[in-house]
């Protein structure tokens, strides 16, 4: 359903009926945001099993600590600060040898490398299958570290704002901003495979 | 005169509409002189329509169900 056309008092309105204990009122504001927290969910972790998990705690702690939202964000923005921190937990136990952390520094200057640069069709989906193009755009976000997977995921595909993805995140503007540059440059250069035009070879680039 | 690399670094904001006129001035001058930026620009545009434009998929009932039956369980609980 279309988020869109929510007003911010319904819900708080919503919000405020959950707190006091009316359980179809949490429902409801589940059933808006399931599909989103599981999707994200999904990217995040790259497992269904972990994804589903994720869904389930996301809003089993949203419903335990509801007196703690403060109404100054967004609910939603809430919930999925609570989902990455779960993602990441899952991530954290899969690789034990490898820390995963959304904080880990990540140099950001030198290297927005571009590898190839050819220009697409003009309408480079079509020459996939559906099916087709949505493995290809999966397999291309799933490439991502997830630092800049998170990103991309909450600003160009949920589209929150640059601000609202910070506060979800617990990252500031300027580092989402960096990430976001990162992980479309490397979406790009992983689309350009797929997507550039037939007998186009690529520009020398300086 | 802007070089490649300034220019990469403003893409995304440049993206976003989010720059004051007067650097978005700038690119634009910049990508009207460079081929490479240019292609950059278009496939990089692209990207993001692409993934904006992607079927949401919907929330599989399985899942679902068991989502409201582990929130009912909980609710319930509280309630008592
Ligand atoms: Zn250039």
């Amino acid at each position: 359903m279309p988020v869109s056309s929510l007003t911010a008092t319904d819900e708080a309105l919503l919000v405020a009926q959950a707190r006091e204990g009316d359980a179809k009122a949490f429902s409801e504001l589940v059933r808006r945001y399931e599909g989103k927290i599981f999707r994200l969910a999904q990217h995040v972790t790259q497992n269904r099993e972990d994804a589903e998990d994720v869904l389930q705690e996301t809003f089993m702690k949203a419903y335990e600590h509801l007196d703690q939202f403060q109404g100054n964000s967004k609910f939603y923005t809430w919930i999925v600060r609570i989902a990455v921190n779960q993602a990441l937990m899952k991530l954290r136990r899969r690789k034990t040898d490898k820390s995963v952390s959304l904080d880990e520094t990540i140099d950001t200057g030198e290297d927005t490398v571009v590898r190839e640069i050819a220009a697409w069709d003009e309408d480079p989906e079509a020459r996939y299958s559906r099916e087709e193009l949505g493995q290809i755009l999966g397999s291309a976000i799933e490439s991502l570290e997830p630092p800049y997977r998170s990103v991309f995921v909450l600003r160009d595909i949920d589209e929150l704002s640059t601000e609202e993805t910070a506060d979800a995140l617990g990252l500031s503007v300027p580092a989402v901003k960096s990430r976001l540059l990162r992980a479309r440059l490397q979406l790009r250069d992983k689309l350009t495979r797929y997507f550039k035009r037939k007998g186009d070879d690529a520009f020398a680039y300086l | 005169m802007l070089t490649c690399k300034d220019f990469l670094k403003e893409l995304s904001d440049y993206l976003d509409e989010a720059l004051d006129p007067a650097i978005r001035g700038k690119l634009e001058e910049h990508i009207a002189e460079c081929p490479n930026c240019w292609v950059i620009t278009d496939t990089t545009r692209k990207t993001v329509q692409i993934y904006k434009g992607m079927d949401p998929y919907p929330i599989p009932p399985d899942v679902e169900a068991r989502l409201m039956a582990a929130l009912e369980k909980k609710m319930a609980a509280k309630q008592k």
